[in-house]
């Protein structure tokens, strides 16, 4: 025979102080684990947007980050040359060769932070569709000016549209701005890749090149004839999604590994201070658990009941946490990416995967914290219960 | 000392709440240490910043060069006692894992400007002799197993081509805050190789380093030194090498800045496993404060049993906390990559904050059940059953 929830539900009132107080404990690491989470998963899912399954990137094997790749023109008419390269419809083979580099920008607020500028080739709009300009105009080619991504213009000084900004020797206007709904590119600033390059005095040597395949099927087979060509060896090509993913591995691990190692110190205050709530509600229900048992509650229902109040406490305490942590989601931050040596913007994101890790990781406190306490109430001789004073 | 011995024998009276809630807080003071511990290790470069050397780089970003050209005129510059000069090399060791800081630097003079590495005289006028040579820090060579005489082969991006460099000095670091996993080599042999490899790449600088007479000048010199390449296609900005840390640290700011949040939720944590403890404690003991009460104690000693109570148990927590911080702090050094944090240890400032935290924690701990105890009447509390 069970005990009524209504029992456990019942304690609540009754001891309505200490019990909040273990709800707050736990809510407050419950929120702190799915912040955590969700933070070190906005950093992967704002990269991962940011490119496109159908876009090959190639770079220098070397090289680390796109500033640091660098590739000649000889290589980039090697490339140009390689098939299943998709066309615009009068020809053109839609690759980008971009110059990438970082300048540093005032914060608006205060602090100087790295922007990267990305010079991008006029097969642009066909490469990346995602890019929608939301104020002002695209730049013009062959002019010394750029548009700025909607979260560089939100933060820099000096980044709104009809504004100039320094470099090489020369002002740059800024004419538009763009978004691409929140992905990695919304903290760049893209000009004309040739004006970039002279600017620079770069001659025609690009950081990276970035092209659209005719199918994504085909990647394969783009891929071979990539690697069986040996003045190619020296570079790589990957999925352009997959190489801006793999930029938010180090800032995901170095977030999940120092969050999980707070969270899992953190947790075993929580439990710890479940676990002195619940030998406390145990020690002061010692008659009513002899009562109970007199009544012919079996020790497996006691034990279940006081279970089920421990897990049900810390259930609400996680439920607020993940509550509170959903709120997150407004908040964007930015910070440095060590996979790209800039800025990068994202949120906090939630996905289901993310809440029912939370929810089991509450419980799971509940359920630790609550069971030696439960046993205790559990193996009580009804006898001695009921005359204890 | 009757009171005295009463708070103790009242926080013994329930030992496996007491200890469990002195666990508690040990935990508490342990994650709070840690994280503290990771803050000040990401400061440290700038604790190790001399503030008698100036940074001079292109003042686009760090990432774009300065032509040789400019040593000659920052070294007129009034108040500058020495310029060296260094490029960032990048590329990868055996694979990109391996990371760690790697340098082409004017063998002459870099040495003589960052005076906080020990280099046996012998070793570095080989290093200084032999073009394609390099001088490694102890950590990093007794990571690698690296000795002298070994060759490096690194794969170079920023400077692309296979470089082999024979290892011909290993550095120890002067001070506790110097970096020991860094990795010099001759400028010179980079310049010599670009000259040919890539024309127009030759005489590029990645930054100037100068050491001045007198720290207090900095704001000054550094003035002076940018106005000799205003207007010019490549500007500088000069900044103190702590300065220049800081505006690294800087761009991380927002994990920083979560990083200290998390630190005071831990505290917030803390206080509220002690809170309830105390609570229950005294509301298990409603009926003994209408005892001392009756017997004639006062309002004011009930409370100091209550506060003394708490602040045993919180002082327990804080010291094993604290004992335990260091052992672990020294186990999590261990999972860090090399060369992200070159020092990472417990500070006094860790230590200090920790054990004030815990004080606190048990004062604040105590107030509401002190509240209770001080407006309960005693008759009420005869009456109250738990």
């Amino acid at each position: 025979m069970k005990i009524p929830i209504k029992y456990t539900l019942r304690n609540f009132k009754t001891r309505k102080l200490t019990t909040g107080i273990t709800i707050a404990g736990i809510a407050l690491v419950v929120f702190v684990f799915t912040a955590v989470l969700m933070m070190a998963y906005g950093v992967q899912k704002t990269l991962k947007a940011t490119g496109s399954p159908d876009n090959v990137m190639i770079f220098r094997k070397a090289a680390t980050s796109e500033i640091s790749s660098i590739i000649g023109p000889d290589i980039q008419n090697i490339i140009s040359t390689l098939p299943h390269i998709a066309k615009e419809p009068e020809g053109t083979p839609i690759i980008s060769y971009e110059p990438v580099v970082v300048i540093n920008l005032d914060k608006i607020g205060g602090g100087v932070s790295n922007i990267t500028v990305r010079g991008v080739s006029p097969t642009i709009s066909s490469l990346r569709k995602q890019v929608k300009i939301i104020k002002g105009r695209m730049f013009n080619w062959g002019m010394r000016e750029l548009i700025v991504g909607q979260s560089i213009e939100q933060r820099f000084e000096g980044a709104q549209v009809g504004s100039y900004i320094k470099f090489a020797g020369d002002n740059w206007k800024i004419v538009g701005v763009f978004t691409t709904d929140g992905t990695g590119f919304d903290s760049e600033i893209w000009g004309d890749a040739l004006q970039l390059l002279s600017a620079f005095n770069r001659g025609t040597t690009v950081s990276t090149v970035t092209l659209k395949l005719d199918d994504p099927s085909n990647y394969a087979s783009f891929k071979s004839a990539f690697e069986s060509d040996k003045r190619l060896n020296q570079f790589e090509s990957q999925i352009e999604q997959e190489y801006f993913e793999s930029q938010s591995k180090f800032m995901s691990a170095f977030i999940s590994v120092l969050g999980i190692f707070v969270t899992i110190i953190f947790s075993l205050g929580a439990m710890i201070g479940a676990m002195i709530t619940m030998y406390a509600a145990v020690a002061n229900r010692t008659i009513e658990i002899g009562t109970l048992r007199s009544l012919g509650f079996s020790r497996r229902s006691i034990l279940s009941a006081f279970l089920i109040e421990s897990m049900f406490t810390s259930l609400i305490g996680g439920l607020i946490g993940i509550a509170l942590a959903s709120f997150l989601q407004f908040i964007s931050i930015s910070t440095l990416n060590y996979g790209s040596f800039a800025d990068l913007t994202f949120s906090f994101a939630v996905s289901p995967a993310i809440i029912l890790i939370s929810l089991i990781f509450s419980a799971a406190m509940g359920f630790v914290g609550g069971f030696l306490p439960s046993v205790r109430a559990a193996r009580m001789n009804i006898v001695n219960a009921l005359r204890a004073a | 000392m009757k009171i005295l011995k009463l708070i103790f024998k009242n926080s013994m009276r329930h030992k496996l709440r007491t200890s469990l809630t002195v666990l508690g807080i040990a935990i508490a003071v342990i994650a709070f240490g840690v994280l503290r511990t990771v803050v000040t290790a990401w400061y440290s470069g700038v604790d190790a910043a001399n503030p008698n050397r100036l940074i001079v780089r292109q003042a686009v970003s760090f990432i774009f060069p300065l032509p040789y050209s400019y040593l000659e005129k920052i070294k007129q510059v009034p108040g500058v006692k020495q310029v060296t000069y260094a490029n960032w090399f990048g590329g990868i060791y055996i694979d990109q894992s391996n990371f760690f800081a790697r340098y082409g630097v004017d063998a002459d003079t870099y040495f003589n400007v960052y005076n906080e590495y020990n280099i046996p005289p012998d070793e570095l006028s080989t290093f200084k002799k032999e073009r394609n040579s390099c001088i490694l820090g102890s950590d990093l060579a007794k990571k690698y197993h690296l000795k002298i005489g070994d060759v490096m082969t690194l794969e170079g991006d920023i400077y692309p081509g296979t470089w082999e460099l024979a290892v011909r000095g290993i550095y120890t670091p002067k001070y506790k805050t110097t970096d020991a996993m860094q990795m010099f080599f001759h400028w010179d042999y980079i310049d010599e190789r670009m000259r040919v490899e890539m024309p127009g790449r030759e005489g590029d600088v990645g930054w100037y380093v100068v050491l001045i007479n007198n720290a207090a000048n900095s704001g000054s010199i550094s003035n002076q030194i940018d106005a000799l390449f205003k207007n010019s296609p490549a500007e500088t900005k000069t900044e103190t090498e702590g300065t220049f840390q800081q505006g690294f640290i800087q761009s991380s700011s927002a994990i920083i800045t979560s990083m200290n949040f998390i630190s005071f939720v831990i505290i917030g944590i803390i206080m509220l496993v002690l809170g309830n403890t105390m609570i229950m404690s005294a509301r298990e003991r409603t009926r003994e404060y209408a005892v001392l009460k009756t017997l004639g104690f006062s309002g004011k000693h009930l409370a100091g049993i209550i506060m003394g109570e708490s602040l045993v148990i919180s002082i327990l927590g804080g010291l094993l906390g604290l004992l335990l911080t260091y052992p672990i702090v020294e186990g999590f050094s261990q999972f860090i990559p090399k060369g992200m944090f070159p020092v990472f240890e417990v500070k006094t400032i860790t230590v200090v904050l920790a054990v004030s935290a815990a004080l606190l924690v048990g004062i604040i701990a105590a107030l509401f059940p002190m509240q209770r105890a001080l407006r309960m009447k005693i008759v009420e509390g005869f009456r109250f059953v738990g």
